[in-house]
């Protein structure tokens, strides 16, 4: 299932620049990147934020109407590769960075939520 | 941990069942979605991984063509619409399954959409509408260890492969599916039944449900009859067999009711189907805390399929599986319960080939599923993989039409054919299968049958021609059985009238 885009982001890039992204906002935005923020820092951040997108948003007023909403820098279209096997990483070389491995898997800390 | 259900007629008198069903495909690429590891299934773990698909810094994805091509190709046999332009889309989210805390998927511009199915169920014509179908890549597999049970509520910790990570799905979506009371959950098994065929015959993906090369996971809600106002929906995971869809649906639909008619009200809800105890237990809610942040992938630059290249692949779909057994059921004129224990047997191709070589097609059900049936089911292979060919059944067959055989040789020769002695011609002489037609020796066994058997002999005399069966088996037995029972039988009441 589908969910919406997340709000602060479209409305930063679709509507006018007048409206203030809130420390409610930021403590969103902190959950949904697991970021632990302190009351203080969702009032300090709030402000710092909103001059970000503001700064990015004045690209809306600089692009015309006949201007299409922009998300690759390259023109360019249909750049694909033939279904070819080529060599894999050896394990080892896989499995050296990892904090902790058994049985030849990355070992990772007990995950709470109920989904697979 | 099972929660009470109401009887099922009891919940369809009163509710009505709302489908939505999403099935994930695997696709039987040789590669990776965006990198040239092998999808290869069972290898040793993580020894299927790159940059790309591990998602290390500065690894750039390429799209495998081939994956494209097989998305078109269903996208054009569920009856969608292929985007002339759509993108690729990040889904971001936090979990060990992916190592790039996103999955590439494709978000609000699908590679199809706006599509339909048309099912038969029990005589019944269904029409299941596809809002669409996407393209993403598989995450890896988790396994959970520690816990007593194996699963991730009680696990103290947990290990990952990646081989399957990035390996190319298609997931299709059904808009929802309305009005089909009491045979829901009959019509969502006919429906990934549908899917699992297509993508057999469309060759791309072995759809395998015990393998999870086939997923689905069953929407389900129910609405008070005479009402309007859609119920909140449950989603069934973990449905792992044709027989699971239908059986989880049927379960969730009484659990529902149950909590409805109660005066209670259903959470939406992710729900984990038990195999083995038929009932759903609840996993994570479904709320506004999920919010996926799609974006445009900037790794990747838009698809965009060329008409040409749709119009290219629309001429090298095959004829969809329902259309086909239309068609056979009406060229070969059988009932309904006898294509479906055809089809049941997985034996359409093998009588279509025996058709084919010259077999009618009674001849050619009645060898397949009975005496080759019982022999592929001792064996435990398909059909298909037994040491006989269609075109040899037809031979077998065609030997029975000509009087060289009866049935009970015929199926000595299939054991000979079986067994690699050569082809039905062959068998039937190195076995001496043939029945014999020399009048004389016939005769001949028929008077030693008669003096051997006086009282018999007797009674056929005096008009009792049901006594003919002892000197027709006496016959038979001296005969070693090949001998035409019907022409033994004219024998012996043309000799004693
Ligand atoms: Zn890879």
């Amino acid at each position: 299932m589908l969910t919406p885009v997340d709000g602060a982001r479209s409305r930063a890039v679709n509507e006018e620049l007048t409206l203030a992204l809130t420390p409610a906002d930021v403590a969103r935005l902190g959950e949904l990147a697991r970021v632990r923020l302190t009351e203080e820092e969702l009032v300090h951040l709030a402000p710092q934020l909103d001059v970000i997108l503001a700064s990015v948003a004045r690209v809306t007023e600089v692009a015309g109407a006949d201007v299409p909403p922009t998300s690759h820098a390259l023109p360019l279209t249909n750049v694909f590769r033939d279904d070819v096997v080529t060599e894999s990483l050896p394990a080892e070389a896989v499995l050296a960075g990892a904090p902790s491995v058994e049985d030849g898997r990355f070992r990772v800390p007990r995950i709470l939520t109920e989904d697979a | 941990m099972s929660s009470p259900v109401m009887d099922f007629d009891e919940a369809l008198a009163a509710y009505d069942p709302v489908l939505g069903l999403e099935v994930h495909v695997e696709l039987n690429t040789a590669s990776k979605m965006f990198c040239g590891c092998s999808t290869a299934f069972g290898a040793e773990p993580n020894t299927h991984t790159c940059p790309v698909c591990l998602g290390l810094p500065g690894s750039l994805p390429v799209v495998n063509a081939k994956a494209i091509e097989s998305a078109i190709r269903i996208g054009l046999a569920l009856n969608c619409t292929i985007a002339g332009w759509c993108r690729f889309a990040r889904k971001n989210y936090f979990y060990p399954d992916m190592t790039k805390d996103f999955q590439i998927s494709q978000y609000d511009e699908p590679i199809a959409f706006d599509g339909y199915v048309d099912l038969d169920v029990d005589g019944e014509t269904f029409r299941i509408e596809i809002e669409r179908a996407h393209m993403e890549e598989d995450a890896g597999k988790l396994l959970h260890l520690g816990g007593s049970t194996g699963r991730i509520g009680d696990a103290e910790y947990s290990l990952l492969d990646y081989n399957r990570a990035g390996t190319p799905l298609i997931e299709i979506v059904t808009k929802t599916i309305h009005g089909t009371g009491a045979k829901a959950p009959q019509v969502a098994k006919a429906y990934v039944s549908f899917l699992r065929d297509l993508m057999v015959s469309l060759g791309v993906s072995d759809a395998r449900m015990e393998q999870a090369s086939l997923r689905c996971d069953a929407n389900v809600s129910i609405m008070p009859k005479g009402t309007t106002t859609l119920g909140l929906r449950t989603e069934t995971k973990n449905v792992n067999s044709l027989r699971s869809v239908e059986r989880a649906l049927h379960h969730e639909i009484r659990r529902q009711a149950a909590v409805l008619s109660s005066g209670g009200s259903v959470q939406q809800e992710t729900r984990h189907w038990h195999e083995d105890g038929e009932y759903t237990t609840p996993g994570r809610l479904k709320s506004d805390a999920e919010d996926y942040r799609y974006f445009p992938e900037p790794d990747l630059v838009p698809v965009a399929p060329s008409r040409e290249w749709v119009e290219e692949l629309r001429a090298t779909l095959p004829e969809l599986p329902n259309l086909r057994k239309v068609r056979l059921q009406g060229d070969w004129g059988f009932t309904d319960l006898e294509l479906q224990d055809v089809v049941n047997a997985g034996a359409l191709d093998v009588i279509e080939a025996t058709v084919a070589a010259g077999a009618s097609p009674q001849a050619a059900r009645k060898w397949w599923l009975t005496e080759l049936a019982r022999r592929a089911n001792e064996a435990g292979v398909e059909l298909a993989e037994l040491a006989i060919t269609p075109a040899q059944v037809a031979q077998v067959q065609g030997l029975v039409d000509a009087g060289t055989v009866n049935d009970k040789l015929a199926r000595q020769v299939i054991e000979g054919v079986l067994a690699g002695e050569g082809s039905p011609a062959e068998v039937v002489v190195a076995r001496n299968l043939a029945v014999v037609s020399d009048s004389g020796e016939l005769a001949a066994a028929v008077d030693r049958a008669i003096a051997a058997n006086p009282d018999a002999a007797a009674r056929i005399r005096d008009g009792h021609v049901q006594a003919a069966g002892a000197l027709i088996g006496a016959v038979m037995k001296e005969m070693r059985g090949q001998a035409d029972a019907a022409a033994v039988r004219e024998l012996v009441l043309a000799k004693l009238a």
